[in-house]
């Protein structure tokens, strides 16, 4: 590093700033501007809980509670209730996180534990590009190859599970779709296994060789080390990947718009259609105005405090996570 | 934590042949369930890549017939059921639209990094900010539309600006706490050598510090520039749509490759998807550009600060 290139002994006026005492004015000019740089977060949070709640304001005005308890959407007769939406983001986060926890604590184990080390590179590229790939091209492809192709499949899985107690109940479909709550959750179980792999991984890598070790030096086998040694040692890391996946889930807009049906309806059923919060905002935000374009960005306002509440919650627990180590 | 958005290279340093001793003096019980769980874990992230295959193996076959000269010059036929090329305004608009949100959100995102690492690394203020900041990478990008609809498009009406207001708004979050995360790694005794020159504070952060971190910065801005350009939801009521060019970032409608894809999804006619598989195409081929240029310059990063 050209430390002595880059800092002549006496600094140019010029470059500085040119008061006098050199670089005094500047100095402070920086400062004001860096704070308010980072003051800026601040500001937009609390501006977007500002504007979008007056805006909102009328929705929840005249809904009062039933805002948020009642199922009945009928813009038309003016009732805006948004129950079956909430439903519906429960039950295809719900479905998502089931899908990708294991799969992605998998590949994290993987990469930490089981992998050659030449390989872990390549295969963190791997899922980062996973990560990559734009929600639009996911909605693309799910729509125009996905769903044609899953109805015969989720027949196969409901004849499959006819009578089986619980599970004969959840895969049905009222009708059974291609649109539906099944496909919205696993395609958003794809998207969310990158963020949860990347923040496990990052956990699994502080777990200290020494337990590790000490683990194996007693006979354990590797899944003993991994229960014994890995994971209680990274139970916040997980909880906060868990979380971050759930926000990550409950927010994504546009894959699950185009996959989920649109049809808004509380059902057991998991291969018939339903609509989500970010879906039924983007699909019908063009036609709407007055008391139900308000309702309409009420829902934002419910998605941001939602989101806000689990970030919180999560960073708290990685924090936790992070002290443990006796880091900073 | 900066998991999330910076790649950091894992490497702890493994001892060769772990387990292999220990496993042979197991019950076979033990072993076989352990044999099982590693099937499992490779299991795992065979089934994870497949639909990683298949997307983009699914958006080249369907996407490269489309893609010509035409296709990203020509303007979006006006009859949406039409065929043939044309997604020029598209490749404009994201251009134009990004790279705006880019100019504002990069700049102030590492003013604001730099704030939170060199002036308030202790203070509980810096502390809250850095934690929300964190907090704000999760804010869904939907909500940042309907902010940015609220406080911008109900008065000055719909523009590329708006789109590049909201994108800005999610891009500044991941380029503040990338620019922090970096300016950590920096060794202070590259500040205090410049102090104990004469450096003043702001001289030194901007000829010292900055100049070392630059990779690392600027592989976190590569990311969110490549996250920005695939948003769609905060775009499709900030901007609308259109089917010819609009370079004028502050009148009129505009639209993106990412809202093209959307519209043209939704048809049902073979005109409109080839041209959403074209412009998937051209986006995805955008993206894992500047997705790829960001690893690798984390990773010259990582290679000069190795400890």
């Amino acid at each position: 590093m050209a430390i002595d290139t880059a800092l002549p002994p006496t600094p140019a006026p010029g470059h500085l700033g040119g008061a006098r005492p050199p670089g005094r004015t500047t100095d402070r000019a920086f400062r004001i501007l860096a704070f308010a740089a980072g003051f800026l977060v601040l500001v937009i949070l609390v501006l977007i809980a500002y504007s979008t709640i007056s805006k909102a304001w009328p929705a929840f005005r005249d809904e009062g509670l039933d805002y948020f308890t009642s199922d009945t959407w009928d813009p038309a007769h003016a009732a805006f209730g948004t129950l079956a939406f909430s439903f519906g983001t429960l039950v295809i986060s719900v479905i998502a996180l089931l899908v990708s926890v294991p799969i992605s604590i998998g590949i994290a184990l993987f990469v930490t534990e089981l992998s050659p080390r030449w390989m872990r590179r390549p295969i963190v590229t791997l899922v980062d590009l996973l990560a990559a790939v734009p929600s639009v091209v996911y909605g693309l492809w799910g729509l125009l190859v996905l769903v044609p192709a899953l109805p015969g499949f989720y027949q196969d899985w409901h004849d499959l599970f006819a009578g089986v107690p619980v599970l004969g109940g959840l895969f049905d479909g009222d009708p059974i779709a291609g649109k539906a709550f099944m496909t919205a959750g696993l395609i958003l179980a794809i998207m969310i296994t990158p963020i949860i792999t990347a923040v496990t991984r990052e956990t699994f890598t502080t777990v200290p060789q020494a337990q590790k070790d000490a683990a194996l030096a007693m006979g354990a086998t590797r899944w003993e080390m991994i229960r014994a040694a890995v994971f209680p040692h990274s139970r916040s890391g997980m909880t906060a990947a868990i979380l971050i996946g759930l926000g990550r889930a409950m927010g994504e807009t546009i894959a699950v718009a185009l996959v989920i049906g649109s049809s808004p309806q509380i059902t057991e059923k998991l291969f018939s259609s339903g609509d989500a919060l970010p879906a039924v905002i983007v699909n019908q935000f063009g036609e709407s105005t007055g008391t139900y374009q308000a309702a309409l960005i009420g829902m934002g306002v419910v998605l941001f405090f939602l989101t806000l509440i689990i970030g919180v919650i999560a960073r708290t627990a990685l924090a936790r996570a992070d002290r443990k180590l006796g880091a900073p | 934590m900066s998991a999330v958005m910076t790649p950091s290279p894992p490497a702890p340093p493994s001892p060769p042949a772990r387990g292999s001793v220990s496993s042979s003096t197991a019950s076979p019980w033990r072993r076989a369930k352990s044999a099982a769980a590693s099937f499992l874990i490779v299991a795992s992230l065979v089934v994870a890549l497949v639909p990683l295959v298949l997307i983009v193996g699914y958006v080249i076959v369907r996407g490269i017939d489309s893609i010509s000269w035409a296709f990203l010059t020509d303007d979006i036929p006006i009859l949406s059921r039409s065929e043939g090329p044309g997604m020029g305004p598209a490749v404009v608009g994201t251009l134009l639209i990004t790279g705006a949100a880019t100019v504002m959100a990069v700049p102030l995102g590492i003013l604001g990094g730099i704030y939170l690492n060199e002036y308030s690394a202790r203070s509980a203020l810096g502390r809250a900010v850095s934690f929300l900041a964190e907090v704000m990478t999760g804010v869904p990008s939907i909500v940042m539309g309907l902010f940015i609809y609220s406080i911008w498009v109900l008065r000055y009406g719909v523009s590329g600006f708006a789109g590049a207001l909201a994108l800005a708004c999610l891009m500044l979050p991941v380029v503040i706490r990338t620019t922090e995360e970096t300016l950590k790694l920096v060794p202070s005794d590259m500040r205090e050598s410049a102090y104990a020159l004469g450096g003043r504070k702001a001289g030194t952060i901007l000829r010292v510090v900055l100049p070392a971190a630059a990779p690392g910065i600027v592989s976190g801005a590569l990311l969110a520039v490549a996250r920005a350009a695939g948003e769609t939801a905060p775009l499709l009521f900030t901007i609308l749509t259109v089917n010819q060019t609009n370079t004028n970032l502050f009148h009129g409608p505009n639209t993106t490759l990412s809202v093209q894809i959307f519209r043209n999804a939704q048809q049902v006619f073979p005109g409109p998807q080839e041209r959403a598989w074209g412009a998937a195409l051209t986006l995805i081929a955008i993206v894992f550009i500047f997705t790829l240029l960001a690893r690798g310059l984390s990773a010259v990063f990582a290679r000069k600060h190795r400890v």
